[in-house]
């Protein structure tokens, strides 16, 4: 860690002078592929809306934790996303109603109910730096926090990718071949919000989901089978993370969200690739 | 019910006829309404049952309950295969009824294969022992050219017969086709009844399949199964298309036409 420290600070540029830069950069090196991972699940099993609703639901998850009188209301907020998460999926396993709205529902519910909780007292500006993130604050103790839980996280999600790739085809197929599908889906589900939530004060409620989406998407667009589906979502999340963090720098803006607007200009360059390698035949 | 004599008549040679799968009494309930009722019925090795029936006859919901996923009264006993398989454990083949999948998914044939049959990521590892599996179950269904295709790339036919050669790795106790060929062109079709009539010769396959097309189930099968609810009747296809009841529901009379359904 503290050799990369050094590495990085060699480095020829203005921004690896700064050892907010640094950490930074550590941080999008261990975020990036792991969200690129998910979301390649996420995008083939059609669970974006589902992350997306995870990411805004923690609202209420932070009006918990400040309620609780917690000093950091992280773990209020994983906790409860997971719980939402894992709830979303029985919800619509009892009342067999369509997912989109289960999960449009609990997301309703739980953002007004996170305003509310936020604003008594009028004081839910203090909490907008949710809503944008700030990569730049994260700590040298949050990044082996964050390396902890990338590499458990990470190591579960390639246990159980086959499991879920195949669950996402066609649910009774993978049940046909004397396999549990309700666990893995359960687990991804609670997978997908403890990610989500980990990772939020560094993005932001806002635009989570789309690092989680865009290089999958743009991905895909290119791939002929999984394992180029997934090389290369690491890749372009690698890329757009870190073009996206020096970018911030220069022209002083959230992160998180240049990171965003950068992984879309990606997914609108292979969109023209797809297209132009389709004409060409 | 109409009883139509049926066990161990008119079987091949090749059959050995045991029982693969009996379903005793089996009755499902969902939502206080119930979707079959005392169904028995016995499926022999190397025989393929046709079951035909109206929309709502709870065709789909006796495979599914076949597949443990609905629960259900009654009781349902698999014969071991040998080699693999256990009586409380066995090992189904199930062909879904059209695949329902994003089109421009990147996930091809290998990788269906490769995520049903190991625990290696198929987004790091590509083994060559499973390429070689997929490759020798493909070549059962004339399919292994397809391999590196896309699924989303594949025909409707050659989808199924990719799902075929799925269901048959490892060889099951019983394979349930639902609608096999439903959305599949008549060539296609063809070629997929051809298929399963073949595999079921080579493995002594017991084969359930919940089909629309009457007149290509009474061609392949070697029994059909007219359920409404219950089994209205049971034998060979020629007895049981001489059923009045199945006549009126297909429309096969052109009498009464507005009792039509088909």
């Amino acid at each position: 860690m503290n050799l990369l420290h050094d590495l990085f600070s060699r480095l020829p540029f203005e921004w690896a002078q700064f050892a907010f830069m640094r950490h930074a950069l550590l941080a999008v090196l261990m975020i990036s592929p792991l969200f690129a991972l998910i979301g390649t699940l996420v995008v083939n099993n059609r669970m974006a809306f589902f992350s997306d609703a995870i990411g805004h639901a923690s609202l209420t998850g932070l009006g918990l934790g400040v309620i609780l009188g917690l000093a950091d209301p992280l773990w209020a907020l994983v906790g409860f996303a997971v719980l939402l998460g894992v709830g979303i999926f029985a919800l619509q396993r009892f009342t067999r109603s369509t997912m989109d709205t289960v999960i449009s529902l609990s997301m309703c519910v739980s953002i007004a109910l996170g305003v509310v909780l936020l604003s008594r007292g009028g004081n839910f500006n203090r909490y907008s730096s949710y809503l944008i993130g700030d990569l730049l604050s994260i700590t040298s103790r949050e990044i082996v926090q964050l390396l902890v839980t990338s590499l458990l996280v990470g190591g579960g999600l390639l246990f159980g990718y086959n499991r879920i790739l195949l669950i996402g085809l066609n649910e009774s197929l993978a049940g046909s071949r004397g396999r549990n599908t309700w666990w893995p889906q359960m687990l991804f589900c609670a997978t997908i919000a403890l990610v989500v939530t980990m990772n939020l004060s560094w993005v932001g409620i806002l635009i989570i989901n789309s690092l989680l989406v865009l290089p999958a998407a743009a991905a895909r667009n290119l791939a002929n089978d999984t394992r180029q589906y997934v090389m290369l979502a690491v890749a372009i999340s690698l890329f757009c993370g870190v073009t996206g963090l020096i970018a911030s720098f220069y022209a002083n803006t959230a992160t998180g969200a240049t990171i965003v607007l950068v992984s879309a200009g990606c997914y609108a360059a292979t969109l023209g690739m797809k297209w132009f390698r389709a004409r060409a035949g | 019910m109409e009883t139509i004599p049926h066990h161990h008549t008119g079987l091949a040679p090749h059959v050995c006829g045991e029982c693969c799968t009996r379903i005793e009494n089996l009755d499902v309930s969902l939502g206080g309404q119930r979707i079959l009722e005392d169904i028995t019925l016995h499926l022999h090795c190397g025989e393929l049952t046709a079951l035909v029936g109206p929309n709502g006859a709870g065709k789909s919901t006796l495979l599914k309950a076949l597949l443990g996923e609905v629960p259900h009264a009654g009781a349902i006993h698999f014969l071991p295969v040998p080699g693999h398989g256990r009586e409380d454990a066995p090992v189904i083949g199930y062909v879904p009824q059209q695949l329902e999948f994003d089109r421009f998914s990147p996930v091809n044939v290998h990788d269906l294969f490769a995520s049903a049959l190991s625990r290696w990521p198929v987004a790091l590892w590509y083994s060559r022992r499973i390429r070689r599996a997929a490759t020798e179950a493909l070549c059962c269904v004339e399919a292994d050219n397809l391999i590196d295709r896309r699924l989303g790339e594949l025909s409707g036919g050659e989808l199924q017969r990719v799902l075929l050669a799925l269901s048959l790795t490892p060889v099951p106790n019983l394979l349930l086709l639902d609608e096999p060929v439903s959305g599949v062109d008549l060539a296609g079709r063809e070629l997929f009844y051809r298929m399963v009539s073949g595999l079921r010769r080579r493995f002594d396959l017991s084969i359930l399949m919940v089909s629309h097309d009457l007149a290509g189930a009474a061609e392949v099968s070697d029994r059909i199964v007219f359920l409404n609810r219950k089994i209205v009747c049971l034998g060979r296809p020629e007895d049981v298309i001489a059923n009045a009841e199945l006549r009126r529901t297909f429309g096969l009379d052109l009498v009464r036409p507005e009792a039509s359904h088909a």
